[in-house]
């Protein structure tokens, strides 16, 4: 099957929307399953980016890696309550050639927070870019590689739910 | 100390217990300005791997004072208060970068790598008009100096002139465990960095703190990799500045359970579905899991399997602190050791699977102490003992720290 740019745009925006969904909508059981098995993700701040330096927040080199942070989420990691909204947008197709395509996003994350100090108060918690790879398995298209590149450098506390 | 008054330290407990005014009391972070950040002190600024060639600069902090730290052509590192001698502004806005001289933007009066003013516009005014004074001497201008120390890969400032030699001031019981880590050249692989609304010496404290290791990072435990009675201890130098944690595998006695272990860390059941994170390589001649080493005031080396860093803790106010990850591994890494420092940085950091909670535990301290001047924390585990303790379950190197900060502090 060739795909066109506008096929690819509206796949990766479709892929977009319900990983953000599934993320703020607190089904992280299901976030796993938005990526192959073999994929990478990262978040790495600009920071080390800009400066040609590795280190990342999260580097997880399989979807095994993926499911161990969500059990951890769920039962070993302790955090103040909290909840995300992603705004996705400005979505660019790179590259698109033999079932592979590259897309660039940028991303906001506004987190709410539900502990008993701060309830109910709204922060910009996150900005930054998804570098996606996007592959289609199976009809569904998935995450070969996610890079998320955070402008925010500076984590307000701690970063346990995934962007 | 007559500007904070509230803070009394009971007299029969001493450092058993803290009064929690330390912690919130405004008139006490500014009294640790000038009688502890200010005072004899080395205060850590950089690893000298940021700085590798003449004109490197770093643009960091000593608590609240803007400090830059640069290379000049000699290769010499130098240390300047980030202030310019004219007017006050920041001369060094940037965190980092090269410059063949320091020049404030406001009117650029330029500073030599060493901090010596070198050129102020319109000296001697124009056309014979204006200018500064006839006596004025560049040299009475310069940016203020700090004394600067290395130690290994370390890098250190102080605005002291009787802070004592660097070898000295981390003592010869912690000295080795440094050695142990800055064995070699470093090279920087990155930084992380969290913004923690809690008091910069409740993180102190939980650097030093082995008793919430089992009890507040469940990570090994809800994966079944860890048990409370691994091998470990705490080390702390006489003074009470230096402490180095350190935890180490014990065998078959590590798969045992343990009686008397909160329910809450048996958590069973799950495995790592990707194990690999575990998988680490030995590289050093005492093999050690964790190594978390505190250095007064403010910094932390640690090392946890592969993982190598500086954590350098950066007050911003009585009730905040900025904590700056600084990953290192050695220049002489192969591409596999690169991986293997990469991945374990899972461990640390603002997502660190063993790391997180600890700004947050902080965080629920600083929001519950508020208005609690009165009262204090129980710092009692491990009984008196403030110097060696073989094992995990004690607050020895705390205690050992309020000693030495109620010393400097007078209070």
């Amino acid at each position: 099957m060739g795909m066109d740019f506008r096929q690819a745009r509206w796949l990766v925006e479709e892929l977009l929307g319900a990983y953000a969904d599934c993320i703020d909508n607190d089904r992280l059981e299901e976030w796993p399953d938005f990526f192959t098995e073999s994929c990478v993700y990262k978040i790495i701040p600009w920071e080390n980016v800009s400066r040609n330096l590795a280190v990342g927040w999260i580097l997880c080199d399989t979807r095994g890696m993926l499911q161990d942070r969500v059990v951890a989420y769920r039962t070993a990691n302790l955090y103040a309550p909290h909840r995300y909204r992603h705004l996705v947008g400005a979505v660019r197709i790179v590259s698109c050639a033999d079932e592979v395509i590259e897309a660039r996003a940028n991303y906001l994350i506004v987190r709410t927070a539900l502990d008993t100090v701060r309830y109910g108060t709204s922060e910009i918690y996150s900005a930054g870019e998804y570098q996606d790879r996007v592959v289609v398995e199976k009809g569904r298209a998935k995450f070969a590689e996610k890079i998320v590149v955070a402008d925010t450098a500076r984590v307000d506390t701690l970063l346990v739910t995934p962007i | 100390m007559a500007e904070s008054s509230r803070i009394s330290w009971p007299k029969s407990e001493g450092v058993r217990r803290v009064p929690y005014g330390v912690f919130t009391d405004p008139a006490v972070y500014a009294r640790e300005q000038q009688r502890l950040f200010g005072g004899r002190a080395w205060n850590y600024v950089a690893l000298d791997a940021e700085l590798p060639n003449p004109g490197d600069f770093k643009a960091t902090f000593i608590a609240d004072t803007p400090v830059i730290v640069c290379r000049n052509r000699a290769g010499e590192l130098n240390a300047m208060v980030n202030r310019c001698a004219h007017r006050g502004a920041l001369v060094c806005r940037e965190p980092h970068g090269n410059r063949a001289a320091l020049q404030c933007v406001y009117h650029q009066w330029t500073y030599d790598l060493k901090g010596n003013l070198t050129g102020v516009p319109f000296r001697k005014g124009l056309e014979g008009k204006g200018g500064y004074p006839a006596g004025f001497n560049p040299a009475e201008h310069s940016l203020r100096r700090l004394n600067l120390a290395t130690y290994r890969s370390l890098v250190f400032a102080s605005f002291s002139d009787e802070v004592e030699p660097i070898e000295e001031y981390l003592g010869d019981q912690i000295r080795p465990w440094i050695d142990r880590v800055f064995n070699r050249p470093v090279k920087i692989l990155g930084y992380a960095r969290q913004f923690i609304h809690a008091n910069w010496k409740l993180y102190v404290e939980n650097v030093k703190d082995p008793y919430h290791a089992s009890l507040l990072h469940l990570f090994h435990a809800t994966f079944n990799i860890y048990r409370a009675n691994q091998g470990g201890g705490c080390l702390v130098d006489p003074k009470g500045r230096t402490s180095i944690i350190r935890a180490w595998r014990r065998s078959e006695q590590d798969d045992r359970d343990v009686e008397g272990v909160a329910p809450r860390t048996h958590q069973k059941g799950y495995q790592l579905t990707d194990p690999s994170i575990l998988e680490s390589r030995k590289e050093f001649k005492v093999e050690l899991t964790n190594s978390i080493n505190h250095i007064f005031p403010c910094v932390v080396v640690q090392q946890i399997q592969n993982t190598l860093a500086t954590r350098h803790i950066l007050p911003k106010g009585p009730d905040s602190f900025e904590l700056l990850f600084t990953f290192f591994g050695y220049q002489d890494d192969d591409a596999e050791m690169d991986r293997l420092r990469l991945k374990h940085a899972n461990f640390v950091g603002p997502a660190g699977y063993i790391s997180m909670e600890d700004g947050y535990a902080t965080e629920l301290v600083q929001q519950a102490i508020l208005r609690g001047e009165g009262d204090s924390s129980y710092v009692e585990l491990g009984g008196d003992m403030e110097e060696e303790d073989e094992n995990l379950n004690t607050e020895a190197a705390i205690r050992s720290f309020w000693k030495y900060y109620r010393c400097v502090m007078e209070i």
